[in-house]
């Protein structure tokens, strides 16, 4: 009966986020942390990350190292708070790593931005996913960014199957020994000009598998990385805000 | 010659995480082990759990975990193996199929030689291998001898966005005759890094990121091996919350399975819908411990996130609004003859053989297989539910394995209104995750945890050394029999059947490759 299907369609109804630079994310979600000047043990804090991300002087966490378990802010509330900022994508490693006192938004340098993805790429890019030992958890959160609700598809901005058809890859996962073939026979099969985007923390760092045995990263010291998105795994708006900070002017 | 019967002087009984000094396994010859096993392999109610190797000084050591599904007890056999160049046992598979993946990996990892194996062909590529000069991306494949047939090879990069593998399709015109499926792609070394990262905090992570779409239930499993090995009794409320956490994650993926399953048909109302309602399950998870995923939820012996009544009260809104939304959603597609076309009798595989190559989860109870450690190994709040497992679908094909979702579906809704109500009758207060110096674990001891995920078995096995450090720690992901039956389901297919039978599979490769 096609009643039927007007009465889902009705209960479906819109589904899309109108604007996806706004939206407020729910829950303990752990974004942008802010670090305060409270006095505590720094060693001691260090010590409780599994990741290695606190540094001590000044006391900093390196998002791209960060997995998001929020042990450092369980024992100490007052020095660590995440926000539920999740804009933290950026351009330039270093901006992921947040001091003592940043309250600042982490942002892309401008400068930075190669000039051809501007001119070639504002209005559509098309990406190869590239899963190099990815949890599956990073790959779901790319799938999302084209679905009802985040939409990149709508700024152009989508994955396609093959690299030939592509702009540039995404890479998730600390790389495996086993990937590292081809992850490059498949970055070498994009035409240029292409880009290379991080997303996730295992991606950007070796997450949790840093210093295994089992990683072949070598690809990562041939290539300027064009974005880094932070995130275990990386949240679909940090994703699409981070992309659309890079292929586009910011509208003020 | 008479049949040898099995005594408790053969192998040690313990139940779903318990933990055994490691001098009350006995240890066998092998062949009384070899005897032993077969025979009991020949019960329908038993079946592996897992059966491994570890170096032990100057031996290898064996453990192989036999659970008994009517008993609900796990029976561990053990045997050993000096070190030296070359090792060889008679290989079990030849009697008992399923055991092909565990000596392969026996194989792979120590160099131990299986006599009479039907194919010792390696299962990861493991980078601490006992034979370096294997390569994956050069690994051994059945080769075709006709000029009339073809090989279709597809991966390790597939065309979505997904986990790396590689498919090797042997066809004949359009027809595939048979299907390889060669995983390690995905190879981490997770179990090494368990040894090598020793902090509680990076193992619970570690257990989160083995496989990402089952991090609630690898690290629940991860939880139930420390706290046996540790002696700790986990409140009832923990447990309850946890349960939840664990049906939760059942419905978020089988919901989203059912919308990828209907992209698979071009079926584009079930796509969206079922998509749509995958968003508003996996943003509970978020709401509740601030991962979609459910990272962050499932800590040793307490939680940083005890179910609120406000939570409480969101998550019954949710249950509602998500029932309202699946009942008629999914009457529709099961009513729609383009639909049931395309799922019926396409990529059937039966009974036997999942028995045969010991496929556990939904793998085995699309086909009527009892396989649930719900049921057959409950462990806290699921002793207190008498889940009856759903085995009333038989067909083994597409449509068994949608149908099979969407009555878990709702399966999954009413446990966990079954668990609210007891939630909301328990007064214990919520107690903080043991912190990293008071967890004490006990020296020489095995610990055996066994959870039903929503794919299906998961099982961590850890053994402790004399200063109650962990030695070894062993995972296996349910994917690990299941991709077999994948492989079986493509036979007789046609090739562009591949996709809709890969989707009602939906299995692990990081799971697998570890």
């Amino acid at each position: 009966m096609l009643v039927d299907e007007i009465k889902i369609l009705n209960q479906l109804g819109k589904q899309f986020i109108p604007d996806v630079t706004k939206p407020q994310v729910p829950g303990p979600f752990k974004g942008r942390p802010e670090i305060s000047a409270d006095k505590v043990d720094v060693e001691a804090l260090a010590a409780l990350c599994p990741t290695g991300a606190i540094g001590t002087e000044p006391v900093s966490i390196d998002m791209g190292k960060c997995v998001m378990c929020g042990e450092c802010s369980f024992a100490y509330p007052n020095k660590i708070k995440f926000t539920t900022d999740y804009k933290i994508s950026t351009n330039v490693r270093e901006r992921l790593i947040v001091k003592e006192g940043d309250v600042n938004p982490i942002a892309l340098d401008e400068s930075k931005i190669r000039a051809e993805i501007r001119s070639l790429f504002g209005r559509s890019l098309k990406l190869r996913q590239i899963s190099a030992a990815g949890s599956n958890a990073d790959e779901q959160e790319l799938n999302a960014c084209g679905n009802p609700n985040f939409d990149m598809g709508r700024f152009g901005i989508e994955f396609l199957a093959s690299p030939r058809h592509c702009d540039g890859i995404v890479i998730t996962g600390p790389i495996s020994e086993n990937m590292a073939e081809a992850v490059q026979v498949c970055y070498d099969a994009v035409p240029d000009p292409k880009i290379i985007i991080l997303a996730g923390s295992d991606a950007i760092s070796g997450g949790i598998f840093a210093g295994s045995g089992a990683l072949n990263r070598s690809f990562l010291d041939k290539y300027p990385i064009d974005l880094y998105v932070p995130g275990n795994p990386p949240h679909p708006l940090t994703f699409v805000n981070g992309v659309l900070e890079m292929i586009r002017k910011k509208k003020n | 010659m008479e049949t040898p019967i099995a005594t408790t002087s053969h192998y040690a009984s313990i139940k779903n995480q318990e933990s055994i000094g490691l001098s009350k396994i006995p240890v066998l010859s092998y062949g009384d082990f070899y005897t032993y096993v077969v025979e009991l392999m020949k019960e329908p109610q038993v079946h592996c759990v897992n059966y491994y190797a570890y170096e032990n000084g100057a031996t290898l050591k064996f453990i192989c975990c036999l659970a008994d599904d009517v008993a609900g007890d796990i029976r561990v056999y053990s045997h050993e193996l000096p070190k030296k160049e070359k090792m060889q046992l008679t290989s079990i598979t030849r009697e008992v199929y399923a055991f092909h993946i565990y000596e392969r990996e026996i194989t792979e990892n120590f160099g131990v030689e299986f006599i009479y194996s039907p194919w010792n062909k390696p299962v990861r590529y493991a980078f601490n291998r006992a034979d370096r000069s294997k390569q994956v991306n050069d690994y051994p494949f059945y080769k075709i001898q006709s000029e009339e047939l073809h090989e279709v090879g597809v991966g390790p990069i597939h065309a979505g966005v997904i986990e790396p593998g590689h498919f090797r399709f042997l066809c004949n015109g359009e027809t595939v005759l048979h299907l390889e499926i060669q995983l390690g792609w995905q190879h981490r070394g997770i179990e090494d890094l368990f040894l090598k990262k020793p902090a509680l905090i990076q193992r619970t992570v570690l257990s989160e990121s083995t496989a990402g779409d089952t991090a609630v239930g690898h690290a629940a499993t991860f939880a139930g091996v420390m706290e046996s090995i540790a002696g700790i009794t986990i409140q009832d409320r923990l447990s309850i919350e946890r349960t939840i956490g664990l049906e939760l994650e059942r419905i978020a993926v089988h919901i989203g399975d059912l919308s990828n399953m209907c992209i698979g048909l071009a079926y584009q109302l079930g796509a969206s819908v079922f998509g749509t309602l995958r968003t508003p399950t996996i943003n509970y998870s978020q709401l509740w411990c601030g991962n979609r995923f459910g990272k962050g939820l499932i800590r040793v012996g307490g939680t940083n996130y005890p179910l609120t009544d406000s939570l409480i009260e969101s998550l019954e809104k949710f249950l509602n609004n998500f029932e309202e939304r699946f009942v008629p959603m999914a009457e529709k597609m099961f009513s729609l003859s383009s639909v049931l076309m395309r799922m019926e009798n396409i990529g059937t595989v039966t009974k036997t053989q999942m028995e045969l190559i010991g496929a556990v989860g939904m793998s085995a109870r699309m086909t009527g297989i009892s396989r649930d450690l719900r049921k057959s190994h409950p462990t806290g709040a699921y002793q207190k539910l008498n889940y009856e497992p759903v085995v009333d679908i038989v067909n083994g094909d597409v449509w068994a394995r949608a149908v099979l979702r969407r009555k878990e579906i709702i399966a999954s809704i009413a446990l966990i209104r079954q668990l609210l109500a007891k939630l909301k009758s328990n007064n214990e207060t919520s107690t903080q995750p043991i912190r990293e110096g008071d967890l004490k674990l006990a020296p020489n001891s095995l610990s055996v945890s066994l959870t039903e995920g929503w794919r299906g078995e998961i099982c961590h096995c850890a053994v402790t050394d004399d200063l109650g450090k962990i030695h070894h720690y062993k995972i296996k992901d349910p994917s690990v029999h299941n991709w077999m039956a994948l492989a079986l389901s493509l036979r007789d297919l046609e090739i562009s059947d591949f996709p809709i039978n890969n989707k009602s599979y939906n299995l692990s490769y990081c799971g697998h490759d570890l």
